[in-house]
């Protein structure tokens, strides 16, 4: 029988310490995907950060260097700017990327490096186990807001918006993997961002809203649920910004 | 050879354009901001890449990032800065990465103020930041030193894979002196340990600091420690003026320039007294302290810091006495030759005076 | 040399520092070791500037100057700062057309020059600084003119090569300045 599915040669055949249900894997697999499609493995280096997707450089086969909390943007600028002909990623969660690394990724957009950055936003701290995250919806209840995050908890960042009131940025899209239809949608969008970086045109983003069975304390069904109809109406789908064009509603 | 007019901190600029550096992140701070100017503009005619970067913090990431590359990197800024600065630097020490770090000192704690100091001693040679790690920390004491040591550093960091760092104060960044410029060929190092991309011929290279194991962990711990030992033994670095004297001073940076003056007029006057000038205070240089002078004095810009490393070196062998300026003064020449004919009159017949 | 311990010092804008700057490369070229040390930091925000320039045959120790053997005053400010710290026997020179005040200490040697009068009579009040470079090598009978040409032109932006001769020309006004005033430095 013709293979019809396999694992991208960009990931590496290794067991992945991810939790059942989590959707790391998937996004990992997308990110590979991309790399695998374009061709472009041996050209790239990844920046992996500090939280559950620390261990990314075990998984992908490209060189990957892992950087401080929230720091990958810049240790992603400073491989970009030695190497301008090689591709480079980063792979943050939504505490490193969107509370201890906002200065980072804001002044990266701004100053439109061009490197990729996949954001990926579950609205939880998953690796020290569930506390409250900048990307927490109002309300929510984690290990830090156990009454539910109350607005002086602070309200939950829109980062793929906040980022496209900047001149800076390229290319921001937010995406979703609940679901198959969504997953290949987010597969093109990540696709679509490796090809700006590779066309040299600058700084793109794309903010996979994810799932976090453990920390949400649900079965993995139910986790997908909630994203679909918790976080979609707060985080809203689409290209927030493609060239010139900044979303404006 | 050339030699030019240059200020502390150009020095450095120039040497490091020098010695083949192409990468620099930094961002504002006096009293180093020059460095930065200096290779804003002359960095991309050298083919290099300069980022004023949002942060302190960002700008040592960044050459964390570049050095990762394998690229010669560095940052510089002053003692809020350098505090800003540990946790990446620690990073470059797990992950065994070479850059230079420049610290031209100003008073602390806190905001404190621009004016020179030597009191982040402590930060710079018992690792400021978090972990097991030692830097070699070269201590230059003339703007010359600025220019030869930055050199120095490069090949240092590439040889151990490890963060090297500048220690300088404001005097010696700010002042203009005569340099005689080198033209170098930059050393080559081979880095097969670089992220620069597999090609799709080797297994991929990963640049990492987090070890779960206690087993690797232990692993990375000791190699660093063997490493360290091998630094110890054949780096320290240092300068004895009149080796067999009575009284032995121990200064470094812009400090060990006023000493040598005191103890030049010292000789004349009789007394017998030398300098240790230690040119890198980690390694500290315990080698000069084999034979016990009668009593040593240590000359510091602090509250005493050193003088922990010249007690251990001394290991209670003689008095180790101290003389401190703090708050951005410097000591002078006859603060120093004071203290010394003080020292002189507390022990009986230890010197002809 | 008589006086090796020399600070400049006035606002900003007068080319304080490069006056030092200027010195000192003439200096360097005479075969002298040298140092300048800049004010830097807040110290410069409020318009005030100065340099320590160090000269001498010997290494030097520390490029700070606590007690100098000449001052030259180009401001008020500045005057207050310094004229207390000038070693007993030193030398005060002074913009007497920016600075008026006639009593000064009296174990110092005082030089009046009305540098920024002649400057702005020679056409350019920029060029304060070099008359008073130019009275402090009449003065000192050091740096040697070719070198002081040599730093001139040194210290000239490329764009700015044309002001040369001019500049040579304010010099040349301080050293006759001084010539006919008969001040010497002891």
């Amino acid at each position: 029988m013709p293979v019809q599915f396999k694992r991208p040669e960009a990931l590496l055949d290794v067991y992945m310490h991810y939790c059942p249900g989590c959707s790391h894997g998937i996004i990992h697999r997308l990110v590979a995907q991309a790399i695998d499609e374009l061709g472009i493995e041996g050209d790239t280096i990844g920046v992996a950060s500090v939280g559950c997707s620390v261990f990314a450089y075990n998984y992908f086969a490209c060189d990957m260097q892992q950087a401080p909390h929230g720091r990958a943007p810049s240790v992603a600028t400073g491989i970009k700017r030695c190497l301008p002909d090689k591709i480079v990623f980063t792979y943050q969660g939504d505490g490193d990327l969107a509370a201890i690394g906002t200065a980072e990724i804001v002044h990266a957009a701004a100053r439109g490096e061009n490197i990729t950055v996949i954001f990926v936003n579950n609205a939880i701290y998953g690796m020290t186990g569930g506390q409250m995250a900048p990307t927490s919806l109002t309300g929510q209840v984690t290990q830090t807001t156990p009454y539910g995050r109350k607005p002086e908890d602070g309200r939950p960042i829109k980062v793929a918006e906040m980022l496209a009131t900047l001149d800076g940025p390229r290319y921001i899209e937010r995406v979703s993997v609940h679901d198959h239809k969504h997953v290949a949608a987010a597969g093109r969008a990540i696709r679509k961002a490796f090809e700006i970086q590779l066309r040299g045109e600058g700084f793109s983003l794309v903010e996979v809203l994810s799932s976090c069975p453990t920390n949400l304390r649900m079965t993995p069904k139910d986790a997908l649920k909630w994203v679909e109809q918790s976080m979609l109406s707060y985080y809203p789908l689409g290209v927030i910004k493609d060239g010139g064009a900044c979303y404006a509603g | 050879m050339e030699k030019k007019l240059l200020r502390g901190n150009e020095a450095i600029a120039e040497a490091a354009i020098r010695a083949g550096c192409r990468f620099y992140a930094g961002y504002p701070i006096t009293p180093q901001t020059e460095l930065s100017e200096y290779l804003a503009r002359h960095m991309q005619k050298a083919g290099g890449v300069f980022i004023q970067a949002e942060s302190e913090i960002s700008a040592i990431n960044m050459v964390y990032g570049a050095a990762g590359t394998g690229v010669r990197a560095m940052t510089s800024s002053s003692s809020p800065g350098i505090s800003l600065k540990q946790e990446a630097i620690s990073y470059m020490a797990a992950s065994e990465l070479p850059a230079l770090i420049v610290n031209v000192m100003r008073v602390g704690p806190g905001l404190g103020g621009i004016l020179p100091s030597q009191s982040d001693y402590f930060q710079a040679t018992k690792g400021g930041g978090h972990g097991d790690y030692r830097m070699v920390v070269l201590t230059p004491d003339s703007v010359q030193e600025m220019f030869d040591f930055t050199i120095e550093a490069f090949d240092i960091a590439d040889k151990y894979r490890m963060p090297v760092m500048l220690l300088a104060d404001g005097i010696l960044g700010q002042m203009t002196e005569i340099v005689a410029l080198r033209d170098i060929k930059p050393n080559s190092f081979e880095k097969s340990w670089a992220t620069t991309g597999t090609g799709m011929k080797r297994r991929h290279n990963i640049i990492n600091s987090l070890y779960i194991q206690p087993e690797e962990s232990q692993e990375l711990n000791l190699r660093l420690q063997m490493r360290y030992n091998i630094i110890k033994e054949k780096e320290q670095r240092y300068e004895i003026i009149n080796p067999e004297a009575d009284i032995m001073l121990v200064a470094f940076g812009i400090v060990a320039r006023v000493a040598k003056q005191a103890v030049a007029e010292l000789s004349k006057e009789g007394v017998s007294a030398g300098l240790i000038r230690p040119k890198a205070v980690w390694p500290f240089p315990e080698t000069c302290f084999t034979r016990a002078a009668k009593a040593y004095i240590v000359a510091e810009l602090n509250a005493g810091q050193m003088i922990e490393d010249v007690r251990l070196a001394v290991n209670g062998r003689a008095p180790v006495h101290a003389i401190n300026r703090l708050g951005g003064n410097l000591l002078t020449v006859e603060d120093i030759k004071q203290r010394v004919i003080e020292i002189v009159g507390g022990v009986p017949s230890a010197c002809a005076i | 040399m008589p006086a090796n311990h020399i600070i400049i010092s006035g606002f900003g804008g007068q080319g304080i520092v490069a006056a030092g700057k200027t010195l000192i490369y003439a200096a360097m070229l005479d075969g002298m070791k040298v140092s300048l040390l800049p004010s830097y930091g807040p110290e410069m925000r409020g318009g005030f500037a100065n340099c320590h320039v160090i000269i001498s045959e010997e290494p030097i120790a520390s490029p700070i100057i606590s007690k100098p053997d000449l001052v030259i005053a180009m401001s008020l400010p500045a005057l207050e700062k310094f004229e207390h710290r000038i070693k007993s026997g030193g030398s005060l020179i002074i913009d007497s057309y920016l600075i008026k005040r006639s009593n000064f200490r009296d174990d110092i040697d005082v030089v009046m020059v009305p540098a920024t009068r002649m400057a702005i009579d020679a056409g350019n009040v920029k060029f304060a600084n070099v008359i008073m470079l130019g009275v402090m090598m009449e003065l000192l009978g050091c740096p040697g003119l070719k070198s002081m040409g040599k730093a001139i032109m040194n210290m000239l932006p490329d764009d700015k090569k044309l002001l040369y001769d001019k500049e040579m020309e304010a010099l040349r006004l301080g050293q006759e300045y001084a010539a006919a005033h008969q001040v010497c430095i002891k």
